[in-house]
């Protein structure tokens, strides 16, 4: 346990650099820049108009259907992950049980394919 | 062991602030941001037990495609959120009650729980040392041979989200022409018919 959790230290030095850089850059736009605000710089530019309306607009519905399509692989691959290192002690049955899945997601896949759900229009 | 302890409250301290956050920021876009906070300090919770395959399948999972789903949840729903949150202030007294009695049963529950001392020598499949054997190994020696039904039930479920998620949303625009690369392939010269187009007459 010890051993394992000593081998996440470099990965802690990495965060505590990248928030000191992150810190580091923003506390210095803070304190070093002249800022002199008057109601004429601090005014939302959109091209010389105010803003019209909000900037938050509907998406269309097929952005959805790519992440969740995304998520579903992302799981298959992430069952990927353990039967790679276990091959040798799972042997034949756990890799024809991986073959299985992968077919069954295959078919999925195929119905994808032919229903046009990849294409955009 | 001091610092381990250490990190394991600062990552709970902040996931359970990131938590609060969720539910409290008022642009909707912010709190999903919270919410891959919190779902960060849970993976460095998850790595303090020991159970790096969980800590990194939360970060690459959750993180990277179910904040996105979120995301794309938020801003497909045209809801001005201000407005719906205007009566959180009036349900928040039952909210609260309601809070503190599951908090209470929760106590009363491990407060007056525990395990039979034999009970440990039952289990079907104990977890073997993690300086012999990593932790993504243990897992991938039970979940392809002793749990197989429960993986290969996994699989039908994913495939029954997809084909879902397909007939739910998938709606083709009529008269859209398609590229079919079969049909381009298939053309051959002899279907082909050159015409010599005089400058000025048109066909």
């Amino acid at each position: 346990m010890e051993e394992l959790l000593s081998g996440y230290l470099p990965i802690v030095v990495f965060i505590g650099i990248c928030m000191a850089i992150g810190l580091a850059l923003m506390l210095s736009a803070f304190i070093i820049a002249i800022r002199r605000p008057d109601p004429e710089k601090v005014a939302a530019y959109e091209c010389g108009f105010d803003a019209f309306d909000d900037a938050r607009m509907r998406f269309d519905v097929r952005f959805y259907l790519v992440s969740l399509l995304f998520i579903i692989f992302d799981l298959e691959v992430a069952f990927l992950f353990p039967w790679a290192i276990s091959l040798r002690e799972v042997g034949v049955f756990g890799f024809w049980s991986m073959m299985m899945f992968l077919a069954i997601l295959t078919i999925g896949f195929i119905y994808e394919w032919r229903k046009g759900a990849l294409e955009w229009d | 062991m001091i610092i381990a302890s250490l990190f394991f409250y600062l990552f709970a301290a902040i996931t359970v602030a990131a938590a609060f956050m969720v539910i409290s920021a008022r642009n909707p876009v912010h709190s999903v941001l919270f919410l891959i906070l919190a779902f960060f300090n849970s993976a460095g919770l998850f790595v303090l037990l020991g159970a790096e395959f969980v800590a990194m399948i939360l970060v690459i999972v959750y993180v990277g495609a179910v904040a996105v789903l979120f995301l794309f949840v938020v801003m497909m729903l045209d809801i001005d959120f201000s407005e719906l949150r205007e009566g959180m202030l009036q349900y928040l007294p039952i909210g609260v009650t309601i809070g503190a009695i599951l908090l209470i049963e929760l106590f009363m529950v491990f407060g007056s729980w525990v395990i039979a001392p034999e009970t440990a020598g039952f289990a079907a499949s104990p977890t073997p040392p993690i300086d012999r054997i990593t932790n993504t190994e243990a897992i991938g020696q039970l979940l392809y041979t002793k749990y197989v039904y429960l993986f290969q039930a996994a699989g039908m479920v994913l495939l029954i989200a997809m084909i879902g998620a397909i007939v739910l949303t998938l709606r083709h625009k009529e008269g859209v022409k398609r590229q079919v690369v079969a049909d381009q392939v298939a053309r051959t010269p002899a279907g082909v018919q050159l015409k010599d187009v005089k400058p000025g007459q048109g066909l």
